[in-house]
Parts: C-alpha cells; structure tokens; sequence
C-alpha cells in the first residue's frame, strides 16, 4: 500500500499502486481488480498535479500511468502528434519546440500527462481564444471496464464523457491531438499595473483579444481603494525577427528542489504580503515587447520542483472557479472579502475564458475564472470557502475537479448541469462502478 | 470521505448517548458530515438529540451496541460500513466512572467496568481498525483521559483501564501508521457534565464543548494526541515525576 495525496498534499489515503507498461498490461489490471471480492475499484494517475483526491482511491488500486512509456510521433502535414497518456507536457515540449511546434495548451506547469490533461480538460492562458485541451483532441484510446480498448473521436459520447471526466469512464492510453506552429521558444510580452479590479477587468475586458495568451496577477494583500489591483501579463510566441541566436532552443535547465522538512508557517501573512508587495511593486507600470522564455512566460513556478513543500505539513487549498460574463460582482465580492478578512493567498489568479467544450463535466464556460493558493490551517477558512460555493453556484459559476478539495457534494450537484447526462454516459461504460476515486466518493459522481 | 480541510461524510459514535461523544457529532454534522450512526446500549438514543441531529441536515440511525459484549463488535462494524459507507470518523465513547470505594468492596462490579473501559475499547478499535485499513483512510478518536497518564490511588480501577486504553490507543496508531488510517488520542481532564455529576471539579477542569472543540481541531490537522486543556501537558510532564511519596497522598 501507498500512501498518495494530490499537489496539495491534504487528505492521504493508501491504495495499491500499479504500474502498467502497456495498454495491454492496463487491460489485464482491470480485468484482475474487476474480479469479484475486490470491490475498491480503480483510477488512474498521471503526475499528481491535480491539487485534491481526483487521482486517490483510498483503499483501491491506482494506476499510475508515467509507467505507460512516454512515446510520441509527429505528422507535420496534419500539425497532429499522437502521445501515449503518460507523456508529460514536458517532454513533449522539450522535443516539440525545436522542431517549431508547440502544444495547443498547457496549465501553469508543465508537469502534467497527456492522459491528465485530457481528464481535466485543462486551460491554460489561451483559453478566451483557444479554449480548453479537449477541444485540440482529435481522438483518444480509452481502455474501458470491460478491459476493451476503444478509439474514440469528438462524435462520441463518451469522448466528451471522457474529456473532463477525470479518469472516471476508463483509462487513456494514447491520444491524438494538434499542435500549434511556432517560429520560436520565445515570447513576445506586455506586462502592465493595473490600480485596481475595475480597471483590470476593464483593461482585460477591451484588449484581452490582441493576445493569444493572458492572465492577471491580483495582489490580495492590498486592501482599501486599491483592493484588486493587479500585474498583467499578455503575450504572443515571438517571430523569427525577434530574437536572437537559435530561434528554436529550448533546453530546460535541471530545477531546484525545495527541501523535504519545511517549518510550517513559513508561508503567513507577513512573508505572503511581502512578496506579493515586491512582485506588485518590481513590475513596470507599463512595459511592452519583452522577450520571454517558455518557463519564466507559461510555468513559472516549474524552476522549483516540489515546491508545494512550501506550504508546510498541512497542506493547500486551491480554490478555483469560474463565474459567467454579467457576474462580476461575484468576483468583486469574493477579492474584497479575501482581502478584508487578510486571507493569506500566495498566488491569485484572474483569467478570462472563451467558449467551452462539449466536455460534460469540463470546468471551463465563458466567463472570469479566479484561482487563489491557500495554505490551510487558517481560521475560518472552511466556512469562508463553504459562503464562495454560495455565491459562485447562485451565479451559475462552478468549481473546478482538478483543484478541488473540499467542495460538499450539494454544490457538485448544483454547479455542473450535465452531470446526470455524464452519470448516464459513464454507468453505461462502466456498469459495475470499476472507475472510483476519492474525489467520486467524496463528490457522489 | 475527510476532504483537505478536515470536513467528513460520515460517523460511527459507540456509546450513542455519551455526552462527549454528541458534542463532537454535532460539530462534525455542523461541518458537513451527512451520515450518522449512533451505537447505543438497548438501540435508544433521546428523540431531541436525534431531531437536533436530523435538524442540522444530517441522515441518523440508531443501532443497538453493549460494550460488555466483544461477540458483537466485529458485526457492529460490518452493520455501520453497510449502512453508512466509509467510516470517515469512529468514536468509542462509552465509559463508566465507577467510585474507588465501591470497587474496593466490590471487585466483581470493578472488573466488569474495567471490562467496559478497557476491554471494550480493544474488541471495538480492533473490528474499527481492520475496516479503516481496508478502506484506506479515516480516523478512530479515542477517548482516554490524563486518570490513565499517571494512575492516582483515589480512583485506580478507573485510572488503570484508562492507562490501558492510552496505551492500546497508541500501538493501535502506529500499527496504523502508513494505512491511511489514523489514531487520536483524547487525553481529558476533568470534565464537567453527566460523567462527573455530584463531583467537585479539580482544577484545570473543562467544559464538553471545550473537549470537543479540540477535538474538531486535532481531526483537521495531523495531531495524534490532544490534551484538553492543553495545559495539561506540561502539567502532567511535572506530575510524572511527582515522588510516589508524595503521589500517593494526592487527595483525589
Ligand atoms: C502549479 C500548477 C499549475 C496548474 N495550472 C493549471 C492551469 O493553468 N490550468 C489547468 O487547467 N490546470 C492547472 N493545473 C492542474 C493540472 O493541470 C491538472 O490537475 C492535470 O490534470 C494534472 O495532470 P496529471 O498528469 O498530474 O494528473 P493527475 O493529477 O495525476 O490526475 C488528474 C486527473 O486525471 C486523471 N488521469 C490522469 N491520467 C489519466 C489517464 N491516463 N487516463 C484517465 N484519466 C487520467 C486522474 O484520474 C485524475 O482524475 C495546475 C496544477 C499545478 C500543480
Ligand atoms: N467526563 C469526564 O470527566 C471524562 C474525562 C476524561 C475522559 N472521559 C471519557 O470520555 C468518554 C465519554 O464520556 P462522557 O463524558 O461523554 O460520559 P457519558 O455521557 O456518561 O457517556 C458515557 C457513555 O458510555 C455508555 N456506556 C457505558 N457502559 C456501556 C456499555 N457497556 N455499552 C455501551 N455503552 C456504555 C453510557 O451509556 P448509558 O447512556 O446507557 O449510561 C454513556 O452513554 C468516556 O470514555 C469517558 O471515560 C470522560
């Protein structure tokens, strides 16, 4: 048995942990844990960046899928590449980009599988113009309950069960999906300071289009008339006339680990508010057409491995949601509790979202998405997130599965309209409920 | 299942009407546990507990339970993992807080409370142990008290089942260790409600609801022993050391 968290490193529960090489090999685990008396069913696990239980089956068997062995090819003609699921983005990244292609889109850390970004159906800063993972995906290898493997393609049902089910209709092998061409490694970036929400939801608002990729940093610790104030950071990949030397290089450095043993705390209001007075403070008011990495651009928080140790022996919380175009209040309500009652947020940030997937339980719908990285141990956090379920669900918004944690059942079930459809879907894939996870337990999906 | 801030779905209370054991139901129900089973010598439990409990949106079954009876146990976890799933949270809470001096006189009456005290909390956290291990997760608390930290001549059949208890409790949680399944030790003082009725509080004495604020907050942290009031911790590392000379005359 092993005991496995999420990226927050909340909730520990032990499961067996297996480790297929092979879809076949996949096919014949499931086939064993289907075998009658064994009843604690499976779910797969990429890199465990998901930040709750989704890849825990506390009791069961986990399947952890970087085993499967990272492979790719790519078809320049069609600007396709089929992965098998355990490649990370990284990889792929650092043999795509030489070859001047780049993949449709990353989260804040390319340290995730390619199985685990289609079960998220992830976003990343492009989202207003390019939506989610699942809408680049020509087609996925699903090994189902029945230990069949299935190609499925965006005509199916359960492809878009699949995409955004995190991992609870089957396990995916290998998926086909297109690539972005790029003429560089580099980025081409405006940073500006905005003085507060309004201006930065205005300022996002009007101009947001010109850029393939933005997001907003939202200082929480500033309070007052300066509640919501915020750095933003916009860019596009850099032509060739741009940069300088090798146009294509990208060779990730060898990352920093943070330490095993960390005092907890050490993430409070102080050390928070001063970084975040610093990072506030250090950026330019306006600066326009600065060359960027990859890394510094898209995965900032990558040049530090485990970095989550940060956070002390209990853990985080992310708290993401999304609330529609029209419910600005909401969000306007929610920074300025945050930043009345000091909450202590090391990283928030806003976004703004295009238009979604057919994904049934796929987070992303049009509308501002906020994150906020929450140590935990502070007091009355449970029952300040419990009154944000309130606000987020009574404006139509919903929680996102791969950062939750936490949410009740009821706002799962009030949040996401299409979960009966995805229920239906699923039981028909899965009749015995061999897919299980703690985040279903804990959600009753 | 506990979700990352220690909110739970489930609970398994044994010794159904304890005091204690209510008051941490009820907040672990204020929090979000939506499933409750209450194990009660006779299957009773006062209808306003259970409409306070019902009230607070929590779903509620009663079930019969004697401690005396280790038969029993193993088919009492089975019926509680029947009906409410994982056991999230399992508390034995049952006790008897018999006199010294009727003990004394009545060493039949002393070994059958023991047998409640000590006996069991083992055959309960045993059959409670195997179902957490094999689910892979959740938390037996365990309600043991500082009587059992240092055994005091005025009440030692009490206290002994307890030191008993304190250490079953602690060999339980590292057998536990690596499971999923975790072990929390309660060390109470004196507590003032029905248990001590008629009795005069000693000093550092604590309300029910004190003990089960701690106890809410060592279930949302890691702690694997709380002290409630915390005090007492540095209290009894000094009273441990205590000469038997001098222990031996401590008034109660
Ligand atoms: C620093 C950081 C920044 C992040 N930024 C973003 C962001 O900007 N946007 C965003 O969308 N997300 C973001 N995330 C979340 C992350 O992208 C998702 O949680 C992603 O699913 C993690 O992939 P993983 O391979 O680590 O999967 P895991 O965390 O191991 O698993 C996540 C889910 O995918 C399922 N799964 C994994 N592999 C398979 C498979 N082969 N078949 C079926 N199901 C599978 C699991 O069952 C589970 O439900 C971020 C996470 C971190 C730590
Ligand atoms: N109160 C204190 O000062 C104090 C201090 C430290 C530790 N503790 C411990 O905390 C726990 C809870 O105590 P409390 O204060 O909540 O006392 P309580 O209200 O008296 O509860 C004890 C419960 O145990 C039940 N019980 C006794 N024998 C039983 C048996 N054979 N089978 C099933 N149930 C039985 C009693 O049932 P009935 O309702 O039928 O009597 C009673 O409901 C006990 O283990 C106690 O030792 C208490």
């Amino acid at each position: 048995m092993t005991l496995l968290t999420g990226w927050g490193r909340t909730a520990p529960t032990s499961a067996t942990l297996a480790r297929p090489g092979s879809a076949d090999e996949v096919a014949a685990l499931l086939k064993e844990t289907a075998a009658p008396g064994t009843g604690r069913g499976l779910i797969a696990r990429g890199l465990g960046r998901a930040y709750g239980d989704a890849a825990q089956n506390a009791g069961g068997t986990v399947l952890d899928c970087t085993a499967l062995p990272a492979s790719w090819t790519l078809d320049p003609e069609a600007g396709e590449v089929t992965a098998s699921a355990g490649t990370s983005l990284h990889d792929l990244m650092t043999a795509l980009v030489p070859r001047g292609w780049f993949v449709p889109v990353t989260p804040g850390t390319r340290y995730v599988t390619v199985g685990g970004a289609i079960a998220a159906d992830v976003h990343g800063k492009n989202h207003h113009v390019d939506s989610s993972f699942g809408a680049h995906l020509r087609s996925l290898t699903l090994v189902t309950a029945d230990g069949g493997a299935r190609v499925l393609g965006p005509d199916d049902d359960l492809f878009w069960a699949t995409v955004g089910g995190m991992g609870l209709t089957g396990v995916i092998v290998e998926a086909t999906f297109s690539c972005v061409p790029i003429e560089t490694s580099r980025m081409r970036v405006d940073v500006e300071r905005t003085r507060d929400l309004d201006e930065t939801l205005d300022v996002m608002t009007t101009t947001d289009d010109r850029y393939r990729y933005t997001v907003a940093w939202i200082d929480l610790m500033a309070r007052g008339s300066r509640t919501g104030r915020s750095v933003l950071t916009r860019g596009d990949h850099a032509t060739r006339g741009e940069v300088r030397g090798d146009p294509l290089a990208f060779a990730p450095r060898p990352r920093l680990v943070a330490p095993p043993w960390v005092p907890d705390g050490l993430l409070n209001r102080a050390t928070v508010a001063a970084f975040n007075a610093v990072w506030y403070g250090k950026a330019p008011n306006a600066r326009r057409g600065l060359i960027q990495g990859i890394t510094p651009f898209f995965h900032p928080l990558d040049g530090v491995g485990e970095w989550n140790r940060m956070y002390g022996s209990r853990g985080l919380v992310q708290y993401q949601f999304v609330v529609p175009f029209g419910a600005e209040d909401t969000l306007r309500r929610v920074v300025s509790t945050l930043s009345a009652r000091r909450i202590v947020s090391f990283l928030t940030v806003l976004k703004r979202f295009g238009a979604g997937t057919p994904g049934m339980l796929s987070f992303p719908i049009p509308g501002w998405t906020l994150a906020l990285d929450i140590p935990t141990g502070q007091r009355g956090l449970a029952g300040l997130l419990r009154g944000f379920d309130e606000w987020v669900v009574a404006a139509g918004g919903r929680l996102y599965l791969a950062k939750d944690s936490r949410m009740p059942a009821s706002v799962m079930a009030a949040s996401y309209p299409r979960l009966d459809e995805w229920r239906a879907i699923r039981d028909a894939a899965d009749p015995d409920g061999l897919f299980r996870s703690d985040l279903a337990r804990r959600l009753c999906l | 299942m506990r979700n990352a801030l220690g909110s739970v779905d489930t609970v398994l209370l044994l010794g159904g009407r304890s005091e204690i054991g209510l008051a941490i139901v009820t907040r672990l129900v204020r929090d979000g546990a939506s499933r409750v089973m209450l194990a009660a010598r006779g299957g009773t439990v006062p209808e306003e507990e259970l409409e306070r409990l019902r009230a607070l949106g929590a779903e509620v079954h009663v079930t019969d339970f004697d401690a005396a009876r280790p038969e029993t146990h193993g088919d009492l976890v089975d019926e509680a993992a029947a009906t409410l799933g994982d056991l999230d949270v399992v508390i034995p809470a049952f006790g008897v807080l018999g006199s010294q001096a009727a003990y004394d006189k009545d060493p039949e009456a002393a070994a059958r409370d023991v047998a409640v005290n000590f006996g069991g909390h083992v055959s309960v956290g045993l059959a409670a142990a195997r179902r957490l291990r094999e689910q892979g997760h959740g938390t037996l608390v365990v309600l043991s008290s500082v009587a059992g930290v240092r055994v005091r001549r005025a009440n030692f059949v009490y206290g002994s089942a307890k030191a008993g208890l304190d250490g079953f409790a602690q060999g339980l949680g590292d057998a536990l260790h690596g499971s999923g399944a975790r072990v929390l030790v309660v060390r109470p003082g004196f507590v003032i409600g029905r248990m001590t009725e008629g009795m005069t509080p000693a000093p550092m004495s604590v309300t029910v609801d004190v003990v089960a604020d701690a106890v809410m907050e060592a279930l949302r942290s890691r702690a694997q022993v709380v002290w409630v009031p915390a005090k007492l911790r540095p209290a009894f590392a000094v009273m441990r050391l205590l000469p038997r000379a001098i222990w031996r005359r401590m008034p109660r």
